[in-house]
């Protein structure tokens, strides 16, 4: 038998609970048997890989399991080997699942608003980046200060602004920064501040 | 924070003043209450009855903006009482330091101001230093010019009586406190703070948390298992995203940002490496060049050499006094000098103090680029309630990202610890990863200076740019090993004991102790190094060995620096290196090394006079320091009234507000204190169910059901004042602006009496916004005031006047 430990928790615990129940004089039958349809379901279909939740600073680690075939995240669960949470979760890390794919508000497209327009258009990715890399190349080209008033290099860019971002994880965060300051900026700054 | 959530469980006494953990960061109370369960005890301050009360063995409440009145007294009661740690405070704080005869203070004023700027010259509060430049010091604690004396003198003022008068606590409450927290002093006990927004959105925000820190060096209760100070971070990698420096005023691993008076990098090194004339000082930060010399290798490769400074001029410089905070940042976009702004992963119309002016701001900009997982307050500001979309010209770029469990990397939690998440599945519909975003955006970027020059095209066309996988898309592990650092050619460097280690080019850097100036190593962030290595990604680890027992679990993922779980640990141990309490020992020298936790250095204890080093290596004098001259408002904490505040003048001193505070004069800036049209107190405050803004709460049934509108809570006497009844909708305005919210009449939040005044307080979470749900109500943002502290500019945010009446 290769069961992993995870698995014996929700293999043991299916039948653990029909036995206590059955003690009772209540039939589990058929209900033990849905539960295990599903579990068994999970445990033949999903991958369970491990997240740190997105909210606090705490850390706590989350299971996630993705269904295989529709690549779905079909359960999210915290995770009872982090030293940390020791599977416990608040209110918001035990509502992760709605964060993902399964909460019908997720952005799915790229919009944009044009001046003075009432209403968001859907573009293309490329269209979009093109765009947005167009503006900050005018913006940077006509305002960008080589030299201060005093006449010392200072070689920035005061007229676009970056604001975020702390849910970003680090190895996204260094990028950023690193390009906003390529580009010159110097109005950088994040959820830190406030 | 110093040590780490698990930690908490090993503390005798915790304090939690300045946030509301119990709602704030839930799971930290896990190990709250495993402190409480061996015995601790758990003080809660704050000003309503919060649930972190409800668990705590003393409460006391405070009007809001007086955390110093309320920590200067219990700095009085603590030398009053001598239950500080004296070995502590004489070897290892700044306490018996002589300051020089040009530091005073009268009146609420420190040596050196001057009114028109409202500024400090801190070269008044310098101190005095022997002929070779190391820090004269007094061990017996007498000399009346000691940090320790001046402390003393300092405080007389801040009786129980006089702290009452302000904060509003009673005084057998006070005595409570201060009596069950100053028992930590004892050697071998351990008290920590647990302190968030509730501290740091004041106008006095850095001193308050001085004030804690002056108060853990008395106690000696920095570096020790149980102790510390504890910032509670509220995003999941705000840590990771402030050591990479998304802010103006640093780059990665705080060093700071060059400025006009730095115009090259032999001058940076030059200016900012601090220098400590004190042989056992380790004064860590002289390594400093070698960190910015590797940063910019990381930056731009094998464009930056020694000959063109490594890049160093294509980097942006301030000028000298440039401030680009926040604050700053929302006033130059409403005063239409920004026209491109970036909003990434970031809801500024509602999670801005004065929200109404950012919202306003954003209408002046000429395009905005909004990336996000849900439609959001920021993004969709051209449609809010009361903007007429014809009229405004931004255009707005709304990019959907990836959430996190959609794409792979690591977050920094709040005790420095870094952990891999893996991807659990692709983003919904055309949603990307923000990696990919970004990449892609600064490809196109880059093209466009290929193809047409234009302006200072080196920093862009320099700039490493290889973080893509063999299919194109943005690879997190090629960029965790760029932060790590590599070695960029063959090189024999020694070991701590002297021995050769020879490094190839391309081996990962082990440490950050083997970083260089000269451009054979590149690091973009040098607190980062020994986080990926040859050996692997040590952030993935998830190893659960524990054997020091304090649940230092150092194989669960990394921590930075170098995997050390408490900072400063080195003061955790005696002259001869053995611990305070050899129970809960960090670490501990045997047989001539030191063994548990990564101690702050390898050199041995500070018996050894030749080798041992001070264990404060990030001072450059090697000391805790009770005393701070390079503040903007004072060596020391001073109560001042926040900037709206309940009453006419300070019963501290004739200086009414902090002295150096920037107060912003545009129409949008309008602040009232002590009017009789808004006579409350306010605060605001976060719920368990929904997140900062609520950007991505607000959007889940499952939450927004368990909180689905905002409300404030008053005292059942404030609500008799007015005719307000529980549940009723109300109107809540400040000089600034007004929200609906209905109205939580409780015994949470009583009455303040500050001598024969009282004083009502109410609350409001900031955690709602017009965009969903619906009728939830807006942002209580709304209200607040956008002054912000001397020295971080974060809003004053926590304490501000309203005015409170039936809808």
């Amino acid at each position: 038998m290769g069961f992993t430990r995870r698995e014996f928790l929700v293999i043991s615990g299916a039948v653990g609970a029909g036995i206590g129940l059955s003690s009772l004089g209540i039939d589990m039958g058929p209900a033990r048997a849905y539960a295990d349809s599903i579990k068994m379901d999970k445990l033949k279909t999903a991958k369970q890989t491990t997240t740190i939740c997105p909210y606090c600073a705490v850390g706590c680690s989350i299971i996630c399991s993705t269904d295989t075939k529709t690549n779905q995240i079909l359960n999210t669960e915290g995770d009872p080997d982090s030293v940390i949470n020791e599977g416990a979760l608040c209110a918001k890390g035990a509502a992760l699942y709605q964060t993902t794919a399964n909460n019908p508000n997720r952005l799915k497209k790229v919009l944009y608003r044009a001046p003075n327009s009432d209403k968001w258009q859907e573009k293309s990715w490329d269209w979009a980046l093109g765009e947005i890399a167009k503006r900050v190349k005018a913006v940077r080209d006509k305002d960008f200060i080589e030299k201060n008033a005093k006449g010392q290099v200072v070689n920035r860019l005061e007229t676009i602004a970056h604001v975020g971002s702390a849910a970003l994880d680090n190895e996204e965060c260094w990028p950023l920064q690193a390009m906003m300051r390529a580009l010159g900026l110097v109005w950088i700054e994040h959820q830190a501040r406030i | 924070m110093t040590n780490h959530w698990v930690d908490l469980k090993n503390s005798d006494c915790i304090l939690i003043m300045g946030s509301n953990a119990a709602s704030n960061h839930p799971i930290s109370m896990r190990w709250v209450m495993k402190a409480k369960e061996n015995g601790g005890k758990l003080i809660s301050v704050d000003p309503r009855f919060t649930p972190t009360s409800a668990k705590a063995d003393v409460y006391a409440p405070l009007r809001s903006g007086t955390d110093i009145a309320f920590l200067g007294g219990m700095i009085k009661y603590i030398l009053d009482n001598n239950k500080y740690f004296k070995e502590y405070v004489v070897e290892y704080t700044d306490a018996p330091f002589i300051v020089g005869e040009k530091y005073d203070f009268s009146d609420g004023l420190f040596a050196g101001y001057n009114k028109e700027k409202r500024a400090y010259d801190k070269a008044f509060w310098a101190v005095k230093k022997d002929d070779k430049g190391v820090p004269e010091r007094d061990p017996s604690l007498q000399n009346p010019r000691c940090v320790f004396q001046l402390l003393k003198k300092h405080y007389e003022r801040y009786t129980p009586e006089k702290v009452s008068e302000i904060t509003g606590t009673p005084v057998p409450d006070l005595l409570k406190v201060y009596e069950t927290y100053a028992a930590t002093g004892e050697k071998g006990k351990a008290g920590t703070i647990m302190y968030a927004m509730g501290w740091t959105q004041h106008t006095v925000g850095v001193q308050n948390i001085r004030a804690m820190s002056i108060i853990q060096l008395l106690l000696g209760n920095i570096g020790v298992a149980g102790g510390g100070v504890n910032a509670l971070r509220g995003e999941s990698n705000v840590q990771g995203s402030t050591d990479a420096a998304l802010l103006f005023h640093i780059i990665p691993g705080y060093l700071p940002a060059p400025n006009e008076s730095l115009p090259t990098l032999a001058e940076y090194n030059k200016k900012l490496t601090p220098k400590s004339a004190d042989p056992r000082s380790a004064n860590w930060w002289q390594n400093r060049p070698k960190y910015v010399a590797s940063l910019l290798k990381a930056y731009f490769g094998d464009a930056a050499t020694p000959d063109n400074e490594f890049g160093y001029t294509w980097l942006p410089k301030l000028d000298a006094g440039q401030n680009c905070s926040w604050l700053n940042l929302f006033d130059a976009m409403y005063n239409g000098k920004i026209k491109g702004f970036f909003a990434w992963g970031q809801n500024p119309a509602c999670s801005s103090a004065n929200a109404n002016k950012v919202r306003a701001g954003l209408a002046k900009l000429d395009w905005l680029v909004n990336v996000n997982i849900f439609e959001n307050e920021t993004g969709s500001f051209w449609k809010a309630p009361g903007m007429d979309p014809k009229k405004i010209k931004t255009e707005v770029f709304m990019l959907p990202c990836a959430a996190s469990v959609e794409k792979e990397g690591s977050i920094t939690n709040s005790g420095r610890l870094a952990q891999w998440r893996y991807k659990a599945a692709n983003a919904p519909g055309k949603a990307k990863p923000d990696g990919d975003i970004m990449y892609e955006l600064m490809n196109k970027i880059r093209e466009l200076y290929k193809k047409d020059k234009g302006k200072f095209p080196e920093p862009i066309l320099n700039l490493k740019w290889d973080y893509a996988d063999d299919k194109g898309h943005f690879d997190a592990h090629k960029v965790a090993k760029q932060v790590n650092g590599y070695f960029l050619k063959d090189i024999t460097l020694k070991d701590p004991t002297g021995k050769d280690l020879n490094f190839k080019k391309g081996d990962l850097v082990p440490s950050f102790a083997f970083l260089q100036a000269d451009g054979s190593t590149s690091c973009g962030n040098w607190i980062y190094c020994n986080s990926y290595t040859n050996a692997g990604n040590m952030m993935a680890r998830r190893k659960k060995d524990d054997p020091t027992g304090l649940g230092l679990y150092p194989q669960w993922a990394w921590c930075w620096p170098v995997n050390r779980r408490i900072l400063y640990n080195r003061a955790s141990v005696d002259l001869n290196g053995q611990p305070w309490n050899p129970q809960k020992a960090v670490i501990k020298w045997v047989d001539g090394k030191w063994v548990g936790d990564v101690p702050d250095g390898p050199w041995p204890p500070m018996a050894d006079k030749e080798k041992g080093r001070y264990p404060f290596i990030m001072k450059p004098e090697g000391f805790g320091a009770s005393f701070g001259p390079g503040l903007n408002d004072g060596p020391f904490p001073e109560h001042y009234e926040p900037l709206e505040c309940p009453v006419p003048k300070n019963a501290m001193s004739a200086q009414f507000i902090n002295p150096t505070i920037k107060i912003f004069a545009g129409d949008m800036d309008k602040h009232l204190t002590c009017d009789p049209r808004y006579p409350f107190v306010a605060t605001t405050y976060r719920v368990t169910e929904h997140w900062q803004t609520g950007l991505m709460t607000r959007w889940q049934p499952w939450l927004v059901e368990a909180q689905p509108q905002n409300f404030v809570e008053m005292s059942e006497e404030l609500a008799k004042m007015r005719g307000i009844k529980n549940g009723e909708k109300v109107k809540v305005s400040s000089a600034r602006g007004e929200v609906v919210a209905v109205a939580i009449v409780t015994t949470r939040f009583r009455p303040f009496k500050l001598g024969e005044v009282t004083v009502h307080q109410v609350g409001l979470p900031w955690c709602f916004g017009w965009i969903a749900p619906k009728d939830g109500g807006e942002s209580s943002n709304l209200l607040t005031p956008n002054v912000g502290d001397p020295n971080t500019m974060i809003p004053e945010s926590k304490a501000f006047m309203v005015n409170v009446i039936k809808a």
